[in-house]
């Protein structure tokens, strides 16, 4: 199981409250995990990436670990402590505007 | 005694008013989807508590959020468990899918440039007058799109982009498609208006579009005083009972065409600034018009510090302020397009909401105005609906 955390307005959206657990059949990378988010609660689907190119969205981040990992390949493995549900996955609002 | 249910988008989240016919005492219910920009809520005019939101975020994007229930509870359409099954077993969730068709094509930039269409928002929609499902959704980057599916699946009328789509250009706001005129007698005819592209007419249910701007005169930014596109025109709007009767403020000028759009001239009249985003139509006077004039492109508050509301009672040309209720010292507020609407009543009620957050009524025609709530967030869209 891997742990993740939603910003506020995505868990109102998925109506989930604080962390979530998620099961990703495919390899623990950044795709799977969203892949697996986006397949649990649909509505996410777009929110964090784009529908067609499945870019992360411009004010999106993934943070793990004190790591950022959003400029890193989306198919690069997770750090060991995601993986092994140590550590949360965290799905972070960039900071922006003022 | 019938009831009124105000439905208000703003740039924190929706609120829903309600109140009797009196429209005296009213009831605040919000916010819907806090911390989210609403463009615009509108209920069928079918079935009245079925009602489409446009929430949309810098971060996040598009979500269209559905109520069956008058607005007591939401919800993204085509997203539940039960919306799961497509053949290769993946979630669908595609009611926030908006895909330009086609090749994507490019479009004007503020420098000048040829930029690439790229989805960024749903400014409006506009439920069908007959079908409770099926939808029309402004965009921007300027394109409609259509729903047939209750907001679950929306499919772009690719058409529109074609006339003459590599001329249009943002405008301030961005290059958004913000309003949708569907014309309750005939089911194929659908008026778009697109800042800062023009107004264009279907009269094939939206398969085909031609620019109708023939008349306006935009000196300021368009050096070509016979362009066909590229005017920013800020609303229009219409008489249920006259469709081809049309009003439009332009970004300068109010402008009417009594030929569904085939020819526009000005009757700016006597105001005192022509410049202003909303222009509506009294429920039951269809030569009855109302806007609020802003100061000018540069300056978006009213003269003076005066938030006036203007009246015509000859479809143009001459205007009377309203003043009584409204604030006549050092008011800067803005009333956006999509923030001016009527209800059905007689009288007939006049709403409107600025960014300052008040939303403004007027239960007899515009001559007396009293706020039925006060600082919201900025007030991105008003709509009424009058019930049984």
């Amino acid at each position: 199981m891997i742990r993740v955390v939603l910003p506020y307005h995505l868990c109102n959206l998925a109506r989930v409250d604080g962390e979530l657990e998620l099961e990703v059949t495919g390899p623990p990378t950044v795709d799977g995990v969203l892949s697996a988010l986006e397949a649990r609660f649909p509505i996410l689907c777009g929110t964090m990436r784009d529908h067609g190119t499945l870019q992360r969205r411009p004010l999106i981040r993934f943070f793990a670990c004190g790591q950022d990992l959003s400029f890193d390949p989306a198919d690069t493995l997770l750090p060991e402590a995601v993986i092994s549900g140590m550590e949360p996955f965290r799905v972070v609002g960039a900071m922006a505007g003022g | 005694m019938s009831s009124i249910r105000v439905l208000i988008g703003t740039k924190k989240g929706a609120f829903i008013l309600t109140a009797d016919g009196r429209r005296e005492q009213w009831k605040v219910d919000g916010p819907h989807f806090a911390g989210w920009e609403v463009y615009h809520l509108k209920g069928s005019p079918r079935d009245p508590d079925r009602i489409y939101a446009s929430q949309t975020s810098g971060w996040f994007g598009q979500v269209i959020q559905r109520s069956d229930d008058g607005g007591k509870t939401w919800n993204p359409p085509g997203t539940g468990p039960e919306d799961l099954a497509g053949a290769d077993g993946m979630p669908k969730g595609q009611s926030n899918m908006f895909l330009y068709q086609g090749e994507v094509g490019t479009h004007k930039f503020y420098d000048g440039s040829q930029r690439p269409w790229e989805f960024k928002r749903v400014w409006h929609i506009e439920p069908s007058h007959t079908d409770p499902d099926t939808a029309y959704a402004g965009a921007e980057d300027a394109a409609i799109f259509r729903t047939t599916d209750g907001g679950g699946t929306w499919q772009e009328l690719p058409g529109l982009r074609q006339a003459k789509g590599h001329l249009w250009q943002p405008g301030a706001g961005g290059m958004c498609l913000h309003t949708i005129l569907l014309d309750p007698r005939n089911p194929d005819r659908i008026y778009v208006a697109i800042s800062a592209a023009g107004a264009f007419r279907s009269d094939d249910g939206g398969q085909t579009w031609k620019p109708i701007n023939r008349g306006l005169q935009s000196p300021y930014e368009l050096p070509d005083p016979d362009a066909e596109v590229g005017h920013c025109v800020h609303r229009i709007a219409h008489h249920p009972s006259r469709p081809d009767v049309l009003f439009m403020q332009k970004h300068w000028d109010i402008m009417r065409s009594d030929d569904a759009g085939d020819q526009w001239r000005e009757v700016s009249g006597n105001l005192p600034t022509d410049f202003g985003f909303p222009i509506d139509v009294h429920a039951h006077e269809p030569e009855t018009i109302y806007v609020v004039p802003i100061t000018s492109d540069s300056l978006h508050y009213p003269p003076d510090g005066k938030l006036r509301v203007f009246r015509s009672r000859t479809g143009g040309n001459e205007w009377e302020p309203l003043t009584r209720g409204l604030p006549q010292t050092d008011c800067y507020v803005n009333v956006l397009r999509d923030a001016m609407a009527v209800d059905q009543l007689d009288p007939c009620g006049v709403y409107f909401g600025t960014t300052g957050g008040q939303v403004y009524c007027s239960p007899d025609g515009g001559d007396r105005w009293t706020p039925i709530v006060r600082d919201l967030p900025g007030v991105l869209s008003v709509e009424v609906q009058t019930l049984p």
